[in-house]
């Protein structure tokens, strides 16, 4: 009762009315329900999914600010997309201040969740799984968060991506954790998005664990202000299985955490293992673009103290066997591609044993490299300035709602 | 005050027309259009005097536009209605400026057993706080339409005899094509994809303040042949994919731009490489490669009905053959 009284104040300066809770129950109608449910909704309303398997044949839409679904836990509400006929996603939500938690989808044709414009949203214990494990016929993005400000995502876990597991793109202040990222191509994925914290998750079974990219030609470019810390980067040993064209079927078997083309990234105290091409990439952008906005050279990358081991012993890479022979059997955990201003590219703590392919220009491939290790890294380690990095503490109060 | 008048008076005519089949008084409800609320039929408005046989009522004008948003082959009847003493504006080639109290109303038929079955009428309603869209089902009998406001699904079989589940979208989804910068807007009624004879006759009729200058035409989709395939296929990309891949909609972070007067060759597809489409890409690296429609993602898309793969995402579920001959053949004739 408090907390409703509560809620209901904190709400109204937005929502007049007092906030209702709609039930919705499993079984005959209940899509129709539901939906009927998601646009008729006033701001501040909870919508509740009873416990149970849902049948979903179309995509459903959520456009109304201040809306909490909430259902009986990740396991407990399974919203089941396996008959789904149309839409691009499972759940589209366009409106800000959504709260999204504790329910499943499975198996949807396209996207999980996608959430674009929606300023200020809460993924929480949100699961999306495609049953069948690892399939190029998989949905492509599990959470898909884009063009919106403020996104936390917290307890989630993503199973079976064809693309990225936990995907946020063309975003600012930006918090994943606590979440797991399971037998995607690409676990977590920031993308052309700025201020993100990515922590104390798992990414395993991915081609590649937590990758951070900025690419050309999109309305939002300029990643940067990303961390990564405290992750557990394990077995991504998953073979590519995304569908040709996408930029992520690039992505080589066994990538622990990459980093493409952004400014200002810090990635520290994670514990990585088996991840067999390199357990940690910095890269430039390999790929023709047309745009002067774009700057295809990462910047003020700052590899801090990581536990890795079991890394770089399979590598996806021509010419294996004679580079593992150079390195005496196995890669160093740090793969440069060595594009850069050696003053403002890269930092490395000491520690971190790291190679150098020794490209000269942006756009050559492997067969250019001419490796060697990675010599004296390049400058120290720097205290990195934290400050605005991560999604709004106001957030955080939504999860013990 | 006015308004319980108004109300009284639809009222009135709402009983004339029950009474008398095809009442010629009556009148369009306006207070349907302006004031809160949602109507739970069609009949509310007053849009029709016969509304089984879509005859619209007095000042409810039908139009037509130069090429058409492709939805599964239906049969789509348009009528606009624009409120007294108002007057709509015309803006280059653009958007008429509709004024408050404007109804759009888009009727979906298809033919079953020889006639003509109403499916869906859909209605967008422009009031004082913007754009609503609303959809409302036909029933079986045809006798009466109600609000569907979560869409629905019908088994229905395309002119081409295609057998679909047939989708009736939900007030979201709505937005999905009609939402811009976060508001809804019209999507059809561009001058540029209207007739000169309909604007003239808008014009004599008091409801469009002047006849536009120097706008562009699309061509005419039954000429498609007779006119240059880029025209064709840029009319084409206009009108069924660019009120969602242009700046401010819902595709807008794919980078794609596919409005008419978008002239960067990147925007439009070419040699531009995908972003988020998953399964959509197909295995090939851009959305268009000139001379190539084979190896182009734009066409893929179109040329399917997968969920996750098809574009567009809504709307549709068979595929435009014709429309992605055209978009093909400009392909194929782009210089590589």
């Amino acid at each position: 009762m408090f907390r409703m009284t509560l809620a209901a104040a904190l709400l109204a300066s937005s929502a007049p009315a007092l906030a209702a809770t709609h039930t919705i129950t499993p079984g005959e109608g209940a899509q129709e329900r539901l939906q009927e449910a998601l646009i008729l909704a006033e701001p501040g309303d909870e919508i509740v999914l009873s416990a149970g398997r849902y049948a979903i044949n179309d995509g459903l839409s959520l456009d109304v600010e201040g809306v909490t679904i909430r259902g009986a836990g990740m396991d407990g509400t399974v919203l089941d997309f396996t008959g789904q006929q149309g839409a691009g996603e499972g759940l589209l939500v366009t409106s800000d201040n959504v709260t999204l938690r504790d329910f499943a989808l499975e198996n949807p044709k396209g996207d999980g969740i996608k959430s674009k414009g929606a300023d200020n949203i809460v993924y929480h214990r949100i699961r999306v799984t495609w049953t069948n494990g690892p399939a190029a016929t998989n949905g492509a993005y599990g959470l898909y968060p884009v063009e919106s400000d403020g996104i936390l995502i917290d307890g989630c876990k993503v199973t079976g991506a064809s693309d990225a597991g936990i995907y946020v793109g063309q975003s600012n202040r930006i918090t994943v954790r606590n979440s797991i990222a399971e037998a995607n191509v690409a676990g977590i994925e920031i993308e052309n998005s700025r201020n993100a914290l990515v922590e104390h998750n798992i990414a395993t079974r991915n081609t590649g664990g937590i990758l951070v990219f900025d690419l050309p030609g999109l309305p939002v470019m300029g990643g940067g202000n990303v961390i990564v810390a405290n992750n557990l980067v394990v077995a991504n040993d998953t073979p590519n299985f995304a569908p040709p064209g996408n930029i992520v079927a690039g992505v080589r078997r066994g990538t622990g955490i990459m980093v493409m083309a952004n400014d200002r990234v810090l990635v520290e105290n994670n514990i990585l293992s088996g991840n067999p091409t390199a357990p940690i990439m910095v890269v430039a952008y390999p790929q023709q673009y047309d745009d002067p906005r774009y700057e295809p050279i990462p910047r003020n990358v700052t590899i801090g103290a990581n536990l890795i081991d079991q890394g770089g012993y399979d590598p996806q890479i021509e010419g294996k066997e004679a580079l593992m022979a150079a390195f005496g059997g196995e890669l160093p955990p740090l793969l440069w591609d060595g594009l850069g201003n050696p003053a403002t590219t890269l930092a490395v703590a000491p520690g971190i044993v790291g190679w150098n392919l020794n490209l000269q220009e942006q756009g050559q491939g492997l067969g250019d490299a001419q490796p060697t290790l990675l010599q004296n890294a390049p400058r120290p380690v720097e205290v990195f300035y934290r400050e605005g990095i991560g999604a709004p503490a106001a957030l955080d109060e939504r999860l013990s709602r | 005050m006015r308004h319980v008048a108004w109300a009284a008076c639809a009222a009135l005519a709402l009983a004339g027309a029950l009474a008398v089949q095809a009442s010629p008084t009556a009148v369009v409800n306006e207070a349907t259009i302006t004031e809160p609320g949602l109507p739970r039929t069609l009949a509310e408005f007053g849009f029709f005097t016969d509304a089984p046989q879509q005859v619209p009522a007095e000042g409810v004008m039908p139009y037509r536009l130069n090429t058409p948003l492709y939805s599964d082959g239906a049969e789509k009847l348009r009528f606009i209605y624009v409120p007294k003493g108002a007057k709509a504006l015309a803006q280059g080639e653009k958007l008429l400026e509709l004024p408050v109290g404007t109804a759009l109303i888009k009727t979906f038929a298809f033919p079953e057993g020889g006639k003509r079955r109403l499916i869906e009428t859909r209605v967008l309603l422009h009031r004082a706080d913007g754009w609503l869209a609303l959809p409302y089902l036909w029933n079986e009998e045809q006798t009466e339409a109600r609000l569907a406001v979560a869409g629905a699904r019908l088994d229905l079989v395309t002119p081409k005899g295609e057998a679909i589940s047939y989708r009736v979208p939900n007030k979201n989804q709505c937005k999905e094509c009609h939402g811009l910068e976060g508001a809804v807007i019209p999507i059809g009624p561009k001058v540029r994809n209207l007739s000169h004879d309909w604007l003239a006759s808008m014009v004599a009729a008091g409801h469009l303040d002047a006849m536009p200058q120097d706008a562009d035409q699309l061509p005419l989709w039954e000429e498609r042949d007779g006119v240059p395939v880029v025209k064709a296929a840029r009319a084409y990309l206009d009108v069924n994919c660019a009120h969602c891949h242009r700046p401010g909609a819902t595709a807008s972070n794919s980078g794609l731009d596919l409005r008419w007067e978008q002239q960067d060759p990147h925007a439009l597809g070419i040699g531009k490489r995908p972003v988020a489409a998953g399964r959509g890409a197909g295995g090939f690296l851009f959305d268009i490669v000139p001379g190539s429609p084979d190896h182009s993602i734009l066409p893929y898309r179109m040329s399917t009905t997968e969920g996750g793969i098809a574009m567009p995402e809504i709307g549709k579920s068979t595929v435009d053959e014709e429309g992605l001959a055209v978009v093909r053949r400009w392909i194929e004739e782009m210089a590589p």
